[in-house]
């Protein structure tokens, strides 16, 4: 099933795909020929067992020549949370600097499309680039770094801290109808710097196509990153995201995985834990109707002592959705006082929905303290008959307990717009009505 | 205002409510008492509409309207509340928001305009007051971490914004220490007129020495074995509920 993509890797390769520095297309080249090996993942590999990409795999995912977009900002404006931000947005995997806004950065700050550093700085991203998304196990991966058009690569300098959030927004309508998209981020905070992301995903209209992307994130000593992906793909489209971390002593990596969109989609958050005093916080929130179907898998190893994880992930599951939760945690000899807390919670409003959660802990330390809890539920029928029971309508009282059950998991983002954005979004979703 | 004929109900294959026939006038404050298990918490819910209880005999008239012929929804925005037991726990919705999506739903059953958030924080100040409850817990989820005590007043507060025409206690009292017991009573005798009613559960005496009822029935085995004035509770104080529990004819 990968055979179709020889021929469309060729005739890259010997078209945009040979551009760059001299060591980019042998990166590319090497990264082709193991998801040749590789083949898509199959539910017979233990990573996705409850999670079939046949519908993918069957199908040949054409490589996108972007056109002109015709998309206007307004038709924008529902997506862009805050319209403050720094913005970098792509239409179909390109570069719209006119739907784009540049913000003051700090002078050191770096942001760049991932095409102007290979031109500029090729030796730093030789670097970094591919040097925490391996590929030699994970398939889309390599196929991301075969084919990769376009990312943002961002350099926090030391003990720069960036206040505005960044979003990297990536829209696609009609005209990727039937193609593939490989977009990079490349993310280096060096120690004691800040920054927030944002990626959002946004398909508009009901386009079908796969989006493949990868991130990879070095998070330096005593440096925090918050990094927010909003995922409202088309619901006929695939999703494949990757987010590779790897953190300092005394660092914080903050992530949040909105998951809304997407006929299929499977988000991968790997963190690794490599200094002492580190914290990772992974939280996210999925919300699936119709035939749907999201994955979530979270991988955190602590590699040193005294490091903490925290995740916090829930469901809401309408229709014949299918959701798939699958925490790792390794525990390595070394990383003595670990703490490490996983929660995973969903809500089936249907009685055809279906949740498989497995969580997965190895621990090799034996002064830790690694809890995970998983709960699968119906709506409480007596908080219902409570609410009945001071007049409010049987249909506004599941509405209104099904927004209190993602509450407490959106209350953990901390940009406020994003909050109540994605508040006011579950809200609507099942009151039709209004949030004041 | 209520009339209940001949009320059987079943909870699963188990008969509860077994025959009971009770009628309150406008005005009115009735008692309900008996030993646990007689069924007193039964009726109470039956009433508000309980989805867990399945009437199969008898009626239940309200204002003269079919009250069993009514969702839980729509006897709340026809004026009946019930004071729960074991008030429910909603962690992620606030006491203000609840409470106002209520207050709006009964606006809306009597066509009246909905209230704003702001006008609501008006109306909310006096009746905090009168339970005596601080305003910051508007703002936290309804019921949850709350003590006991601060649940029961949280019922009363729902009472005294919504102001009930018919309202029913289901054990109000139970796990309230005298202050919070006090405040409970103020919160109801505030809301007595001649329009409206009250159905009183408990299992002590102890409640009606604040609220005093103008009559007092005994229930036991799922039907009403004694009724009386507000004597028959003081006589129920000393002498317990054993005398009155006659063996069942089969």
């Amino acid at each position: 099933m990968t055979a179709p993509y020889t021929d469309q890797f060729e005739a890259y390769a010997s078209n945009g795909g040979g551009e760059g520095p001299a060591w980019l297309p042998t990166l590319r080249k090497r990264a082709f020929d193991r998801f040749s090996d590789l083949g898509f993942p199959t539910t017979r590999d233990e990573d996705w067992h409850f999670t079939s990409v046949t519908p993918i795999a069957e199908r040949t995912f054409k490589a996108l020549k972007p056109g002109p977009t015709t998309l206007t900002l307004s038709e924008l404006r529902p997506w862009l949370v805050d319209e403050s931000w720094h913005r970098l947005v792509f239409v179909n995997g390109q570069l719209e600097p006119a739907l784009s806004q540049f913000t003051e950065l700090p002078a050191a700050v770096q942001v760049s499309t991932l095409s102007e550093a290979l031109r500029e700085e090729p030796e730093w991203v030789e670097k970094h680039l591919g040097s925490l998304a391996a590929f030699d196990k994970a398939a889309f991966t390599a196929l991301n770094t075969a084919f990769m058009q376009d990312g943002v690569v961002v350099r926090v300098p030391k003990s720069e801290v960036v206040d505005t959030p960044l979003h990297i927004v990536h829209v696609v309508d009609a005209q990727a109808e039937g193609a593939a998209l490989h977009p990079r981020l490349v993310v280096v905070a060096e120690p004691l710097s800040q920054i927030t992301l944002v990626e959002s995903f946004v398909g508009l209209g009901k386009a079908s196509y796969l989006m493949n992307a990868v991130a990879e994130v070095a998070v330096g000593n005593g440096a925090r990153v918050d990094h927010y992906k909003v995922q409202r793909e088309s619901t006929e489209a695939f999703h494949v995201g990757t987010t590779q971390v790897t953190q300092g002593r005394d660092s914080m990596y903050h992530s949040f995985s909105y998951a809304a969109g997407a006929a299929l989609s499977r988000t991968n958050i790997y963190t690794r834990l490599a200094g002492e005093g580190g914290e990772a916080r992974l939280n996210g929130m999925y919300m699936l109707d119709g035939v749907q179907h999201a994955d979530h898998q979270t991988f955190v190893e602590h590699l040193a002592e005294s490091c903490a994880s925290r995740e916090l992930y829930k469901g809401i599951l309408d229709g014949s959705s299918h959701g798939v939760f699958n925490g790792k945690v390794y525990v390595d000899p070394i990383a003595q006082k670990t703490d490490g807390k996983q929660t995973n919670k969903a809500l089936l409003l249907s009685d055809r929905a279906r949740v498989d959660t497995k969580p997965q802990l190895e621990i090799f330390a034996d002064d830790v303290k690694c809890t995970h809890g998983a709960t699968i539920g119906r709506i409480d029928e007596s908080a219902l008959f409570y609410l009945q029971s001071r007049g409010i309508p049987l249909e506004n009282a599941k509405a209104l307990l099904t927004y209190a059950f993602a509450a407490e998991a959106l209350e953990t983002i901390e940009i406020d717009a994003l909050r109540v954005e994605l508040e006011r979004g579950v809200f609507e979703r099942f009151t039709h009505t209004r949030l004041e | 205002m209520l009339k209940i004929t001949n009320l059987h109900a079943t909870a699963g294959t188990k008969e509860i409510l077994k025959g009971i026939t009770l009628t309150i006038n406008a005005g009115e404050v009735h008692a309900i008492m008996g030993p646990n298990g007689s069924g007193k918490s039964t009726l109470a819910q039956v009433i508000a509409g309980h989805p867990g209880y399945e009437v199969t005999k008898g009626s239940i008239e309200y204002q003269g309207k079919d009250l069993l012929d009514m969702e839980a929804e729509e006897r709340a925005q026809a004026g009946v509340f019930l004071a729960f037991q074991y008030p429910v726990e909603i962690p992620g919705v606030t006491n203000a928001y609840f409470l106002r999506a209520a207050y709006n739903e009964l606006r809306k059953a009597r066509d009246e305009d909905e209230v704003d958030p702001i006008e609501f924080l008006d109306i909310m100040e006096e009746k905090l007051a009168l339970v005596e409850m601080d305003a910051t817990m508007m703002q936290r989820s309804v019921n949850a971490g709350f003590s006991g005590g601060e649940k029961k007043r949280n019922e009363i507060l729902q009472m005294a914004v919504l102001e009930p025409t018919l309202a029913v206690l289901d054990e109000t009292d139970s796990g309230l220490d005298i202050d919070a017991l006090r405040i409970v009573a103020e919160g109801v005798n505030k809301l007595r007129s001649p329009e409206r009613s009250t159905l009183v559960v408990t299992h002590y005496q102890r409640l009606l020495n604040y609220i005093v009822p103008d009559h007092v029935h005994v229930l036991a085995g799922g039907r009403i074995v004694r009724s009386g004035g507000k004597e028959l509770a003081h006589e129920l104080e000393e002498k317990g509920y054993d005398w009155l529990l006659e063996p069942v004819p089969a």
